[in-house]
């Protein structure tokens, strides 16, 4: 029974769907953290783009549209997230923290203001599915990879930017030293708090198109606190991953799996949902605590960067 | 010659301190040029403006004849200022090469990984400082992680090269390579600025020394010309004994026995089987290089790391498996060499920090009340009999001085009457007087009759200070040794692990 489950290319296509809000605000997460801020407001930033992408999208009627207003709401509240964190040194969880109870507020009393108690419309223009000419005709992995939400190539695209821009550019290695040791980046002559701000909006954008993922591409419509904590599993992806895009990536497909298997197994007889339903929780647990082989985080991760010390 | 860097009076305030004085100095074309003087003599500062993280409130810097302005370190470099900081300014993580090129990488958006250790591995042949490009510097001695500071400084042109307090974290025989290096440097006619506050060094290296004293530059003489004694006393400004004065004096019982102890922390074996005694009235030395189990041995007697095998017997009773809190009670006190981390609590008065080790018990607590009275009064005490200045006794222990923070440590720790002191590193980082004081404490202790073990990376004071020499490398005693007979070579090889005895 067991492989006749995996040789279903329905779940492959939904570890996919399901590893893609993951993959994303982990993504964002690596690129803040490895540049010294530690980052756990994903969720938060995940919502505010879930929301505006709508919100745009409803204003435009054009669901491209909706995801640039996301992105640009998304670097926004990340700009402010630097401003406080790296200019003003506050405590990075504390304000990522706020970032997170501020986003589900703002973003629920918006929806409630501007479209009323009934939800957003259902009118509202999505972000389209792909169907990859060629790799969708080959059998299983075409019904498993070939027509995704366009948002899944993107984030795959992303991913392979992420990885060469931190390992094998310039302005990676820059970014990398910032989170290291910001003193020694500093006397290197680099712009420590620039580059920080780089990294964390960076951070901002992935989580917000991780967003955008969930209420343009999957649901097409927004509820509140639709991102239901995929913003924290994210966060354990990315230690999952060792702070590497291509780790982030790997990591946001076994909790995808797990996910995909979940929503697979319900209705199976013999088989707990309520079991199935906890794998990604516990893996997540897992990762946090570091029993899953043991991660380095950037050595200057969370400490803010004041030169006049 | 010509003059390559000129400071013409700068003086730099800081609220409540005059950090540099019209302050002067001039360095020649090709010459090694010492800067001498205590901690807190404005070196770091004059440094620091030179450098671009601080700006002159009046006063010149000036390079080839040009006026200088930085604002940033980065103004610096480009004009040719090449820095090597007394804490490494490398990231760990990062390979050497990358460490060298990082700010200032060839091409635009890629990073050309063979080509850039190509062109460090040409640099380091160029300046016959050999590295291997590609290792990360997590991986590398602190010697070779000196050489990729210098090299960082070559890479990015620098016309003079400052080194601070270079010595500080290298072995003899590192010392000795890096003298070698500056030597050669030298011949290539690249100006020098030298950063100390050991004088047998600055004597060896340097062409010429200026010496700075509060703030001031007080003196610059022609190194052939002085002699130790008067550069010291121009440090200080007063006559200082080189020397320390210790009467012959026979141990008595012993206090201390340590026996085949093995201690493990994370993952290495750090101590592996050490046996030794330390006695009444004797101070004993750990002479050893960093890193090689000394602190771990040390914790473990203290109680802070567990021992794996072996006994620690103090005043013959078995406390290997005795708490940290028993083992201060019985009468063992302790200095630990960092101590901002470990000896204060920044954030706490100096009143506070002065019963740390006793605030639960009678005077200090009473049915578990703090007795401020007692407190108060017991701090006074203690910072008058070991001179901590400024005297205030409710102001934060982070806001005094190096020497000044040591100088609580140790009245803290002698004010319980110990039957053993274990000071690890007791004058790291404090000047000559600071370290007169603490020197001639640890003496008296001795001659009351107490047990010292004293751990110290510096050789003089282990030298000048110990009855008798443990010397310890790789977690092993390689011997121990009387103190009076012994020669810095002697020390320095065994330190390295080898053994003339055995091998001869």
């Amino acid at each position: 029974m067991f492989w006749h489950i995996l040789s279903q290319p329905e779940l492959w296509a939904a570890t996919l769907a399901m590893a893609t809000p993951l993959a994303l605000p982990a993504l964002g997460g690596t690129f803040s953290e490895r540049s010294g801020v530690t980052n756990i407001a994903m969720e938060g930033i995940m919502l505010i783009g879930a929301f505006f992408g709508v919100y745009f999208a409803y204003l435009t009627n054009n669901a491209w549209l909706g995801l640039v207003g996301a992105l640009v709401a998304g670097a926004l509240i990340s700009l402010i997230f630097a401003w406080i964190t790296v200019s003003i040194g506050a405590n990075q969880v504390v304000v990522g923290m706020g970032i997170n109870i501020f986003a589900a507020g703002l973003t629920t009393f918006m929806l409630n203001t501007i479209f009323g108690y009934g939800g957003t419309p259902p009118s509202i223009p999505h972000l389209p599915n792909l169907n990859i000419p060629g790799l969708s005709r080959i059998p299983f992995v075409g019904p498993a990879l070939g027509q995704q939400n366009v948002v899944v190539y993107i984030m795959l695209l992303l991913v392979l930017a992420g990885h060469y821009f931190l390992f094998h550019t310039n302005l990676g290695l820059r970014l990398r030293a910032v989170g290291e040791n910001p003193q020694a980046a500093d006397t290197a002559g680099l712009n420590v708090w620039n580059l920080r701000y780089l990294g964390v909006i960076i951070g901002g954008i992935l989580s917000s198109l991780g967003g955008v993922y969930l209420s343009l591409g999957l649901l097409n419509s927004f509820e509140p606190n639709m991102s239901s904590g995929r913003g924290y599993i994210a966060l354990a992806a990315m230690i999952f991953g060792k702070w590497t895009p291509l780790g982030s990536l790997g990591a946001a497909l076994l909790f995808g799996f797990a996910t995909a298997l979940s929503i697979y197994l319900k209705g199976t007889p013999h088989v707990s949902t309520n079991i199935v339903q906890m794998l990604p929780y516990a893996l997540t647990i897992l990762a946090l605590t570091g029993l899953v082989g043991r991660s380095t985080m950037p050595a200057a991760d969370g400490t803010p960067y004041d030169p006049r010390k | 010659m010509r003059t390559c860097l000129e400071i013409r009076n700068v003086t730099k305030e800081f609220p409540g301190v005059l950090a540099n004085d019209h302050v002067n100095l001039q360095l020649r074309d090709g010459e090694i040029h010492a800067i001498l003087g205590e901690n807190g003599a404005g070196k770091s500062t004059l440094m620091k403006i030179i450098y671009g993280l601080y700006q002159a409130d009046s006063g010149s810097v000036s390079l080839y004849g040009q006026e200088m302005h930085f604002t940033s370190p980065r103004q610096a470099i480009q004009a040719g200022i090449g820095m090597v900081h007394q804490h490494f300014m490398l990231i760990p993580a990062l390979t050497a090469a990358e460490n060298i090129v990082l700010g200032g990488e060839p091409g635009k958006v890629h990073y050309r990984r063979k080509e850039n250790e190509e062109m460090v591995r040409q640099l380091s042949k160029q300046y016959h400082l050999e590295i291997d490009p590609s290792v990360k510097v997590s991986d590398l001695t602190v010697g070779l992680q000196q050489r990729v500071e210098i090299l960082k400084v070559f890479y990015r042109k620098a016309k003079v090269l400052i080194l601070d307090e270079p010595t500080a974290l290298l072995t003899p025989q590192e010392v000795e390579e890096l003298i070698g290096v500056m030597e050669r440097l030298r011949l290539q006619g690249i100006p020098i600025i030298f950063i100390s506050h050991k004088l047998d060094e600055v004597k060896k290296v340097s062409d010429r020394v200026t010496v700075m004293r509060a703030g001031r530059t007080v003196a610059t003489v022609e190194t052939n010309q002085t002699t130790p004694q008067e550069l010291a006393n121009l440090m200080v400004g007063r006559e200082v004994v080189l020397q320390v004065a210790k009467p012959p004096q026979e141990p008595g019982s012993v206090v201390l026995r340590v026996d085949g102890l093995v201690v493990v922390q994370g993952h290495a074996e750090r101590v592996k089987g050490v046996t030794f005694e330390v006695r009444r009235g004797e101070i004993f030395g750990l002479a050893g290089i960093d890193g090689n189990g000394q602190f771990e041995l040390v914790e473990a007697i203290t109680g802070l790391l567990p021992a794996k095998s072996g006994r620690i017997v103090f005043k013959g009773r078995d406390i290997t498996k005795t708490s940290v809190h028993r083992r201060t009670a019985a009468g063992i006190s302790y200095i630990p060499q960092d101590r901002q981390a470990d000896g204060l609590i920044l954030d706490f008065q100096l009143a506070e920090n002065f019963v740390l080790r006793d605030f639960t018990r009678p005077p200090f607590a009473k049915a578990g009340q703090l007795q401020m009275g007692a407190i108060t009064h017991h701090a006074e005490r203690l910072s008058e009999s070991f001179d901590v200045r400024p005297r205030r006794i409710h102001s934060l222990a982070g806001n005094l001085s190096g020497g000044n923070q040591q100088k609580v440590i140790l009245a803290r720790e002698v004010s319980r009457d110990p039957e053993l002191l274990i000071a690890a590193q007791p004058t790291r980082g404090l000047d000559v007087g600071a370290i007169q004081f603490i020197h001639d404490k640890l003496l008296d202790l001795r001659r009351e009759g107490k047990a010292v073990l004293l751990v110290s990376l510096e050789l003089e004071e282990i030298m000048s200070l110990s009855d008798r020499i443990g010397v310890i490398h790789d977690g092993r005693l390689m011997a121990i040794l009387p103190g009076g007979h012994v020669t810095r070579e002697q020390l320095g090889l065994l330190m390295t692990g080898v053994n003339p005895e055995k091998e001869g």
